[in-house]
């Protein structure tokens, strides 16, 4: 059937399944929009900045496992997603963000609203095309789905030139794509898997190391059954959070930075570590020569550049997770007698009751990691968490009772502030049944305030517990620990009144200086069917504990507040 | 993890911006490009890169991994000396005024010839294995060459 290239993308949009878009229209995608507005398969979604819409696709993906969808106009339109599609690289999301561009004439001429979209997004995507004409556009659309979702996902970007959104060609939609030059490895070597199985029986302190490619695979279920079968304890990254639900015996808790002594010190000690979806971020590893010093280490990943890159690699498995879990399970049941590594769990167990991760509680002032228990207890498994970076992030991972995966949404990778709210936004579109909880900053939240009117105008509500220490905390926490206490731009004295802000935008808001206004605040937050923000004045002067220095050893974590 | 110096051949589809794929890659994460050559492979959809360069154990590795990744990248194969033939080509603009039976001499111990005569300089071409270029290159200077030319070096495997 002959179709203007922009009628293609429709009609490739809706093969491809997509329910939900996120944009915002201009001149070099006025044909495309005009398409949108005669169709009726999916709903558009018009952010108020482009960076949100890209984030909101974002949050749906996360949250969903589908491939978030957006569209941006060509110059500012594109650069505006840039932070997004690069938060989204970074974090491995599938999405496809469709750019408009000038006309194919007008490329290289410094036309208006022209920018080498390609070429910034080239290093931030894991896949670019800009597209020639409206005959290879299908084509392309196929390809580009295929790969943010295929292998290990990631971002892919198509710049179409207003021209071809015009143009008209055969739409010819291809039903299986098979690239000769892109076929990821799914099945993982048996023969390696075996001799990993074979390590693992052998082992005395052996520890799973789990990242968020398990979340990726959607391993969760046989993440949990590798457990169960091995009696082996767990720690999770940043990014795996609910993979191993907070009640698990088996849970050390999250290993890093800011992870727990148990989770950090097992990984210091352990004597073989098998690393499940996660790629030895700097984060996680602190220094590297002290790190895992006793340990020899699986390491399960689909992207084979992930292996090795950071360390030196044992048993290398090249796969999915999930299918390399499901061979993996029937051979250690053969190997492995879980009756072998009690001592180690009860060493950990030890270390945990030593350091347990916690905070000195307080009846005079708000502590921000009582707010995360507590919106914990109220809501529990009925949320899906988001949140913005920095402290109040930390907390967030370390004091929330996750139970399952994709109830966790956050910026690891690239740390993005101004992620929390357009994430919600989009997980809530995902998730309509669900409350969804951002929790955010003071500084974080004003990064893409502006979508507050996306909430309201869409009817999406849900619930930002801004942790309110007038200052940008994280930095601050920084510049008090490792810079004499020179507060540098950290301290926001100047802040708008959010309760006022949010009604603003057609919301509700709260601010609350005691524990029973935060509890009656949320309790109503969650019955609104419109945005709502709970301005909650914490301490202000807490610390993200335990800490590892930025290039300390991981087993040498500041653990209270009189150490630093 | 000692510097090495290696050349990795890479066939990748013959699209628009895929070589500047690969030179991203290597300037974005701070990896040597020392020459690189790239030319159609006759007959196909695909074109051959030889791409010299220099880094650890661990850097080479994850450049090989690296270039694999790249969704238009067919093969990417890592040469090590025993399996690889290589062989760079130099033109080199000498001054009439020199020896010109002398540089011709010098010329075909390189595997080269005269290739061009004009009035006031005449041209030399000679094509051999990378350190053998780089040798002549050294002792031509003693004919005052006014402009020198690498090819970058094409590698083969055996
Ligand atoms: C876009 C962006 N700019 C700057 C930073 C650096 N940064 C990391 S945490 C932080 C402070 C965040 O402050 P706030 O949102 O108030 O959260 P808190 O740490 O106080 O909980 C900053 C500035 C960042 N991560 N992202």
């Amino acid at each position: 059937m002959q179709m203007t290239g922009a009628q293609m993308l429709i009609e490739a949009l809706r093969l491809e399944g997509v329910t939900h878009v996120f944009g915002y229209p201009g001149g070099a995608v006025l044909n495309i929009y005009d398409e949108i507005y005669k169709q009726t398969h999916f709903k558009h979604y018009l952010t108020r900045h482009e960076q949100a819409a890209v984030v909101a696709a974002d949050g749906y993906a996360r949250s969903s496992g589908e491939v978030g969808v957006a569209i941006v106009t060509s110059g500012p339109g594109f650069t505006n997603a840039v932070t997004g599609i690069a938060t989204a690289y970074a974090d491995s999301t599938p999405m496809v963000i469709i750019s408009g561009q000038v006309p194919t004439g007008l490329i290289g001429t410094d036309a208006f609203q022209e920018i080498d979209a390609v070429g910034i997004s080239r290093p931030c995507t894991k896949h670019n095309y800009l597209v020639r004409n409206a005959a290879e556009l299908p084509r392309i659309i196929k390809e580009a789905f295929y790969i943010a979702k295929s292998g290990r996902p990631g971002p892919v970007h198509i710049d179409i030139p207003k021209d071809v959104t015009a143009e008209e060609a055969a739409f010819v939609y291809p039903g299986e794509i098979k690239m000769k030059t892109y076929n990821p490895t799914y099945k993982g070597n048996l023969k390696q898997i075996k001799k990993a199985a074979e390590a693992i029986g052998k082992a005395k302190k052996p520890v799973f190391y789990i990242g968020g490619g398990a979340v990726l695979s959607d391993a969760g279920e046989l993440v949990l059954e590798m457990l169960k079968a091995t009696g082996i304890p767990a720690v999770e990254t940043l990014m795996a959070l609910g993979t191993v639900p907070h009640d698990n015996p088996l849970r050390l808790g999250m290993v890093g930075m800011h992870g727990s002594y148990a989770a950090n010190m097992a990984m210091s000690e352990a004597d073989l570590m098998i690393a499940l979806g996660a790629r030895f971020d700097d984060r996680v590893t602190g220094k590297l020569s002290e790190f895992a010093k006793h340990a020899r280490i699986i390491h399960v990943d689909i992207d084979p550049s992930s292996i090795g890159k950071i360390v030196d690699i044992d048993y290398p498995i090249v796969g999915d997770l999930k299918n390399v879990l499901e061979e993996m399970i029937p051979e250690v049941k053969q190997t492995v007698n879980p009756e072998r590594y009690e001592t180690w769990r009860n060493t950990l167990k030890r270390y945990n009751e030593i350091h347990p991760l916690g905070y000195t509680d307080s009846d005079a002032v708000i502590k921000p990691q009582w707010v995360v228990e507590e919106v914990g207890r109220m809501l529990g498994d009925k949320a899906v968490v988001s949140t913005d970076v920095g402290q109040h992030q930390m907390w967030a991972a370390q004091f929330y009772p996750f139970s399952y995966q994709r109830q966790w949404i956050t910026s690891g990778g690239l740390g993005t502030m101004g992620f929390g709210l357009p994430a919600a936004l989009g997980a809530k579109v995902a998730n309509p049944e669900k409350t969804v909880i951002n929790f955010t900053g003071d500084g974080s939240i004003l990064m893409n305030i502006h979508d507050l009117m996306t909430a309201t105008e869409y009817r999406i509500p849900f619930v930002n517990v801004i942790l309110n220490n007038n200052y940008l905390g994280m930095v601050r926490q920084w510049q008090t620990m490792f810079y004499q206490n020179r507060l540098a731009e950290s301290v926001i004295d100047m802040q708008p009144d959010f309760v006022k802000l949010v009604e603003a935008f057609g919301g509700v808001g709260y601010r609350v200086t005691t524990k029973q206004e935060f509890r009656e605040a949320l309790e109503d937050a969650i019955k609104q069917d419109r945005i709502a923000m709970i301005d909650v004045v914490v301490n202000r002067d807490e610390h993200v504990l335990p800490m590892v220095p930025t290039g300390g050893a991981l087993y040498n974590m500041i653990l209270t507040d009189k150490e630093k | 993890m000692r510097d090495e110096r290696r050349v990795i051949s890479v066939v990748t589809l013959n699209e628009h911006g895929v070589l500047s794929r690969i030179s991203g890659l290597f300037a974005g994460r701070g990896y040597n490009i020392e020459s690189l050559t790239v030319a159609p492979i006759p007959g196909t959809e695909y074109s051959h890169l030889s791409i010299e360069t220099e880094g650890n154990e661990r850097v080479l590795e994850q450049i090989v991994k690296q270039l694999h990744k790249l969704i238009p990248v067919l093969k990417v194969t890592d040469h090590d000396k025993e399996t690889v033939v290589e062989k760079e080509m130099a033109l080199v603009k000498i001054p009439m005024s020199e020896a010109i039976a002398d540089v011709e001499a010098l010329c075909r111990a390189y595997n080269g010839s005269i290739v061009n005569t004009g009035d006031d300089v005449f041209i030399v071409m000679v094509a051999d294995e990378p350190k053998r270029v780089k040798n002549f290159i050294h002792v031509i200077q003693k004919y005052h060459p006014k402009e020198v030319v690498l090819s970058g070096v094409v590698a083969i495997e055996r």
